[in-house]
């Protein structure tokens, strides 16, 4: 269909991913195998061609390669070579070993293959013209010898410090890059990142079809370590930054996953565990797959909320994980005995799990991580994180905004339902202080204290939930030893709810008089 | 170092294939091994197309390369072997220059 093309004036190096571009196949990719990095490039890195990975000292870049490889022979039946210009054979086995891979293994079943090449300039002396004709033959050998089908090169600019014909090196490296397009084996190329430019020589004229930045800050006390799509020729990517992590399992990405498309909405319910509150919503509670925010300041009884929660998951005979940020496992059993909520029982049948942590304990990707294992290890079908407030300790709001939308993103595309209470501070509007993440939720609470008549009253608001009829009333409740209960709606005969001790007058059909309480009433 | 009449020299030469650098390195090679070391040297010269798993034994990336075996310590020069200067200062012949 070229009838209506428009004349326009060329415009060279347009941006990739605007549409505009006709549409040829869709690009061959390779599986990396890293957790949530085959998410955020769509499938894995461009196959057959080379990618460019570049960072700072320390960013991670060998091991993001190295672990490349390794899922490569591990999860893909393709085998790799790591020729390293950095690190010994033996330093990387070290190295790798810290993330639990064992390359003595690995290469010994031929699945991989170790090449450390060292281009000293004080052991060569040059004499002549020449060529890089046998660093080609070498890696062509590793390749053949094991029938490879990804490279690592790491980091390869190394030659340009230990040869001195900058020109040869400049053109024997773009020959090297056209060259393993021929061998059709996916690579990495790792740069050393410097001011001002990607890579020191220039690497990324060569590598074109896909760049991977990596970063490593200290942002309030931690380590953050930061990976960004620079460049995905013919391949859409969202161009943010995204957190990874390295620990004793590897690197972990931890993308979002376009939030709130690719999972099914569902329509079947979820009790509160409160019957008041079920009623609240219709009788019938949350939806699964939910998430529900439940504010409050000290004291309100947000932590009795989730209890009730996570009590009639597991009547259910569901799993749920509760995260506790705050108070240990007794403490919260014992806390709730006293209003009649027994877990214990159901921590021992392993229908409840209760995993206490402090915030400060780990940086908060790590948190993230930690809690996606959990979830993962042990399938649970509601979550509770009580209180997802307290990670603010190890983040800043944005960060912590983000970290949340990745958490909930990846409970949602499980099916899990999941219950996050906020602390709220005095004073403030509610709406102000919960982390801006209210906008992340299906269902929102508010409890609060309604102030009255020299009264304390409990109160509990649906602010909002998602695809569901629910209450718009100020219910008043009570803590009782069989927990939480909705104290029945008693309107005066002005159509206003009377709460606390007027309930009682109300009763006695006093007169609305001087008892009548603001219509506009505040939840702190 | 000096090079006392009973010194035998033992050199290896990497090429790949018979390309002109290649080429080009033996004859500037045998000329300066007649000049310098007569009756008393020996070459052996490793294509690298042929025996491509020696590259990685015997650490070769640069093509020519100039291995000398003996005497030791083992030293490398590479290029063609056209700056004869330079490859007997590679091969321990003359000093080095300051700085080097």
């Amino acid at each position: 269909m070229t009838a209506t093309v428009r004349r326009r004036k060329p415009e060279p190096m347009k941006p990739a991913g605007n549409g505009s571009r006709p549409a040829r196949g869709p690009l061959a990719k390779a599986p990396t195998g890293i957790a949530g990095l085959d998410e955020i490039t769509n499938g894995g890195l461009p196959r057959g061609r080379p990618t460019l990975v570049c960072g700072g000292a320390g960013c991670g870049k060998t091991l993001l390669a190295m672990e490349f490889l390794v899922r490569g022979a591990l999860e893909y039946n393709e085998p790799g070579v790591f020729m390293s210009f950095e690190e010994t054979a033996d330093d990387l086995v070290e190295n790798a070993r810290s993330l639990g891979f064992d390359l003595q293994r690995l290469s010994a079943r031929r699945r991989l293959l170790l090449d450390y090449v060292r281009v000293e300039r004080t052991e060569l002396t040059e004499a002549g013209e020449y060529d890089l004709e046998g660093l080609f033959i070498r890696l062509g050998h590793a390749i053949d010898s094991i029938g490879a089908k990804r490279v690592v090169l790491d980091t390869i600019e190394l030659l340009f410090s230990g040869l001195s014909d900058r020109f040869v090196v400049r053109a024997e490296l773009a020959r090297l890059f056209r060259w393993l397009k021929t061998k059709r084996v996916t690579a990495i190329v790792t740069g050393e990142r410097e001011a001002g430019h990607l890579t020191r020589h220039g690497l990324e004229e060569y590598v074109s079809d896909c760049v991977i930045l990596l970063d490593q800050r200290v942002m309030e006390q931690s380590a953050t370590r930061r990976l960004r799509i620079l460049k995905y020729r013919g391949s859409a990517h969202g161009g943010n930054e995204t957190p990874f992590l390295i620990d004793d399992h590897g690197v972990s990405v931890l993308p979002i996953t376009s939030l709130g498309l690719a999972h099914q909405a569902t329509t079947a319910h979820l009790s509160t565990g409160i019957a008041g509150l079920d009623a609240m919503f219709g009788r019938k509670g949350y939806f699964r797959g939910n998430t529900v925010l439940v504010s409050g300041t000290a004291g309100t009884g947000k932590s009795s909320l989730a209890a009730h929660f996570a009590e009639a998951t597991c009547r259910r005979g569901e799993r749920c994980l509760y995260f506790a940020f705050e108070e240990s496992p007794s403490e919260i059993t014992r806390n709730m005995r006293s209003i009649g909520i027994d877990l214990e029982p159901w921590m021992h049948r392993d229908l409840l799990r209760v995993h206490a942590q402090r915030p400060t304990a780990l940086g908060l990707e790590a948190h993230l991580v930690a809690m996606h294992r959990l979830i993962d290890d042990w399938q649970p079908r509601v979550v509770v994180v009580d209180p997802v407030t307290n990670m603010i300790a190890v983040g800043s709001e944005t960060e912590v905004k983000a970290m949340l939308a990745r958490l909930i993103d990846f409970m949602k595309l499980r099916q899990i339902t999941a219950l996050f209470t906020s602390l709220t501070e005095g004073g403030g509007a509610a709406e102000r202080s919960d982390l801006g993440v209210s906008s992340l939720m299906d269902v929102w609470m508010l409890l609060g204290n309604l102030e009255a008549n020299g009264e304390r009253n409990r109160a509990i608001q649906i602010v909002k939930a998602r695809g569901m009829a629910h209450s718009n009333q100020v219910r008043e409740f009570v803590m009782t030893d069989r927990g939480i209960t909705l104290v029945d709606v008693s309107r005066r005969a002005d159509g206003s709810v009377a709460i606390g001790s007027t309930r009682g007058v109300q009763q006695k059909q006093a007169p609305a008089g001087d008892a009548k309480p603001s219509r506009r009433r505040r939840v702190e | 170092m000096k090079d006392g009449p009973r010194r035998t020299w033992w050199l290896r030469l990497y090429v790949a294939g018979q390309t002109p650098k290649s080429i080009t390195a033996l004859a500037n090679l045998k000329r300066l091994c007649e000049g310098h070391f007569p009756g008393r040297y020996r070459i052996e010269v490793v294509d690298l197309v042929k025996q491509p798993h020696l590259a990685r034994r015997d650490e070769i990336v640069v093509i020519p390369t100039l291995v000398r075996k003996l005497p030791p310590p083992i030293r490398k020069i590479v290029g063609d072997l056209s700056n004869e200067e330079r490859v007997l200062v590679g091969l321990g012949v003359l000093p080095r220059e300051r700085g080097e």
